[in-house]
């Protein structure tokens, strides 16, 4: 069993051997994947030493201690977040030599091809259509909100590979390469004025078989896994009062006292105290995993931060008067990560339209509440023995 | 903010909401609370006699050395969200958390004594709906005895001492005996409140008035989230039962959208009230930012408890507007919870003082 102080020393070797003042960053990160310090919890040989995930943080305090660089994680979420439990779990032994490496120190980064024009929230219902020939699949169709398409060296796939079975049969899962000259990347532009995604169209892409990532068919399981994992994220941070949103909005409302109305004093306060208990709750939930009683509490936070950002940044245009009729920048940019802080009170107010769309509806998110905290009846299904290709569309 | 308050229970904390909640099974049926409540008689003594008697949480809060259980207010509200599950009649809060609370704050070792004991219930001779730091009525002392009439005294019929607060600033001690409690027709059947009448009675002086009130009033608020919880809490889980059960269509109600949506928001609500309750009677027992906490935890309790029992109604249907039924035990429960110890408004503007949103 690998321990916090084995975990110590073999970091203080890795330091001593690649010291980070005169190694390159690159060589630096794939030395730290060599020696199993880059997520513990991943098998040897793969960047792990088999450790508990708790000890992560470990390494990572006595990395940052020593001044190394990091694999800037929130540049390739994606990858991290998603694509490398996946192939983790389903992929080949090759798959995994090949893949998690490079995906891990961010020389290759992932994309996500998931949804569609005519699958958003019915994802299953995807027509992407992957044909075998010879040892290929040929890949057309068109996928929607990839974010870091245009940075991405690989993609997760969902194509549907036989459209004669009710829709969650005939999905497989595959790895693709953005480089086929087949795919094609356009920015998506969004309502805030830029474009933090892109549309992705597949003419004949050409996957070889040995990049399909599970079983034929077995492509809505496989998924699973990525998604489950998109979900994991949300709730682990520990924030300070006025932290989230709301910090703006109250800093404005002690500096401007000219602006202060008595209605928006009311909503100030309400949105107020619901942040401070969201914050609670998050904590809550924090206190719940640490001591080993996970509870379902999770599934609700996403809902809770999508209609508090949204009301907070609402209220914050309004706030600021005459200055809420400005905007500060109408260009169209590739932002790499969501800036939320850096912009001004418009920008969050139409970002943050998406939090409720974005990783599951609000609504689907209510669902999923219902039917698995509370156990109340799954909603009629009209189409879980119809083939895929006679469903209404 | 150097740390956070734990927000989970103990082992031990939850063994006592076992006990607490088995004590309750078998005194506090909804049957029995809704016949009681007419009966003139609406608390029920015995599970009272035997919460605060045998099982000793009218202690709770007192020290050991007066015969107390020497616990704090995390144990305090464990022992409210269950009272609040089963809507029990019974004066835990107003005789075990607020009365309790000014007399720490007077240092009465002798009624501390005697409350801790289970032989004497108290109750603070204020109208339930003070909030700490707001105004309230107070007695004339003249001539060595209390004169004046006090109204919306929560729990008085029950009361065997009344705190009463005079105008030279004192608070008194009143035997029950020495007054007259008037109860009157409540809207929360299960707390009623009473007009207590002083015609020139003796009062025993326990100390300055203010700073035991305000103490009383912030426990009790803080503490009334976690009620409010169990409150919430029950009617939750009844509605998600019943409309499991319940079909109308040729389907279980509870598998319509817009009702699995309702609820599901609602879970969320209850979530988080668990959240600022935990939060709140942390805050009270360790001392650390307990003004905002509890008022963050009153300004968020009150809407969610009325909230969860006005969908529970709603989502019963007809049988929610029944007197048979217990649904509205809680709804009338929860309502003159959120006027108890202040609104969510008035805390809300308590808390624009302490956090510095000041009204424009």
């Amino acid at each position: 069993m690998t321990d916090a102080a084995e975990l110590r020393r073999r970091t203080q070797e890795l330091l001593a051997a690649h010291p980070p003042a005169t190694t390159g960053r690159l060589d630096f990160l794939r030395a730290r994947f060599d020696a199993g310090l880059a997520w513990v919890h991943y098998p040897e040989g793969l960047g792990g030493l088999n450790a508990p995930r708790s000890l992560q943080a470990v390494v990572d305090a006595e990395l940052e201690a020593a001044g190394a660089p990091d694999n800037e994680p929130r540049r390739i979420g994606i990858g991290l977040g998603m694509a490398a439990p996946t192939i983790l779990k389903y992929g080949t032994d090759e798959q995994k030599q090949r893949f998690l490496r490079p995906l891990w120190t961010g020389e290759e980064v992932w994309c996500q091809l998931f949804s569609e024009p005519g699958a958003g929230s019915d994802l299953a219902a995807l027509g992407t259509r992957a044909v075998r020939e010879g040892e290929d699949w040929v890949v057309n169709g068109q996928k929607v909100w990839t974010s870091s398409a245009h940075l991405a060296r690989w993609a997760i796939l969902i194509a549907r590979t036989d459209p004669d079975v009710p829709k969650h049969a005939g999905i497989t899962y595959f790895l693709c390469d953005m480089t086929d000259p087949g795919v094609e990347v356009r920015p998506l532009r969004q309502i805030t004025g830029e474009a933090e995604f892109n549309e992705v169209f597949l003419t004949d892409v050409r996957i070889p078989d040995a990049r399909r990532l599970g079983a034929v068919g077995d492509g809505w399981r496989v998924a699973q896994t990525t998604l489950n994992n998109e979900r994991v994220a949300i709730g682990g941070m520990r924030l300070p009062r006025e932290g989230g949103m709301i910090g703006p909005v109250a800093k404005t409302w002690r500096e401007r006292p000219e602006l202060r109305t008595h209605d928006l004093h009311q909503r100030l306060l309400r949105l107020w105290v619901d942040a401070e208990v969201s914050r609670l709750t998050a904590e809550r939930l924090r206190q719940q995993l640490v001591a080993g009683q996970p509870g379902p509490e999770g599934a609700g936070m996403k809902l809770a931060f999508a209609r508090l950002n949204q009301e907070i940044s609402g209220l914050e245009v309004e706030l600021r008067g005459e200055e809420g009729l400005l905007y500060d920048d109408w260009t169209m940019r590739r932002p790499e990560l969501v800036d939320f802080t850096g912009r001004d009170a418009g920008y969050r107010y139409l970002r943050s339209k998406g939090n409720s769309i974005e990783g599951g509806t609000s609504e689907v998110l209510l669902n999923i509440v219902a039917e698995r905290v509370l156990g109340l009846p799954a909603e009629p299904r009209t189409d879980k023995d119809v083939p895929w290709k006679d469903l209404a569309r | 903010m150097s740390t956070q308050p734990d927000l989970l229970y103990t082992e031990e904390e939850e063994a006592l909401r076992a006990a607490v909640r088995d004590l309750l099974a078998d005194h506090c049926d909804a049957p029995g609370v809704i016949a009681r409540t007419e009966s003139g008689a609406p608390h029920d003594t015995a599970a009272w006699k035997a919460l605060a008697g045998t099982m000793g949480l009218a202690g709770l809060l007192i020290p050991e050395e007066l015969g107390g259980q020497g616990a704090t207010h995390r144990e305090a509200a464990v022992v409210l969200e269950e009272l609040g599950r089963a809507v029990a009649p019974v004066p835990y809060l107003t005789s075990a958390v607020v009365a309790t609370e000014a007399l720490l704050e007077c240092g009465d070792d002798e009624l501390l004594g005697r409350l801790a004991s289970a032989t004497t219930g108290a109750a603070l001779a204020l109208p339930l709906n003070t909030a700490a730091g707001g105004a309230y009525k107070v007695v004339r002392h003249e001539g060595g005895a209390l004169h004046g009439e006090l109204t919306g005294i929560a729990d008085a019929a029950i009361a065997d001492v009344l705190l009463v607060p005079a105008d030279d600033g004192g608070l008194y001690a009143v035997d029950a005996d020495a007054v007259t409690v008037t109860p009157h027709p409540s809207l929360d059947l299960t707390r009623p409140v009473a007009t207590v009448t002083l015609d020139g009675v003796p009062g025993r002086l326990l100390g300055d008035a203010e700073p035991a009130v305000r103490r009383a009033l912030r426990a009790g608020a803080g503490l009334l989230a976690s009620e409010q919880l169990g409150l919430a809490e029950w009617t939750l889980t009844e509605t998600v039962r019943y409309l499991k059960e319940r079909k109308q269509f040729n389907r279980p109600v509870g598998g319509f959208q817009a009702l699995k949506h309702r609820l599901a928001q609602l879970w969320l609500e209850v979530v988080n009230l668990r959240a600022a309750a935990r939060a709140a009677a942390d805050a009270l027992a360790t001392g650390e930012d307990t003004d905002v906490t509890v008022a963050v935890a009153q300004s968020y309790a009150s809407p969610v408890a009325v909230h969860a029992a006005e969908e529970a109604l709603q989502l019963h249907g007809g049988i929610g507007m029944t007197w048979e039924h217990p649904v509205h035990l809680y709804l009338k429960r929860a309502k003159a919870d959120s006027l108890a110890y202040g609104t969510a408004g008035v805390h809300r503007a308590a808390l624009a003082e302490l956090v510095d949103l000041q009204a424009p």
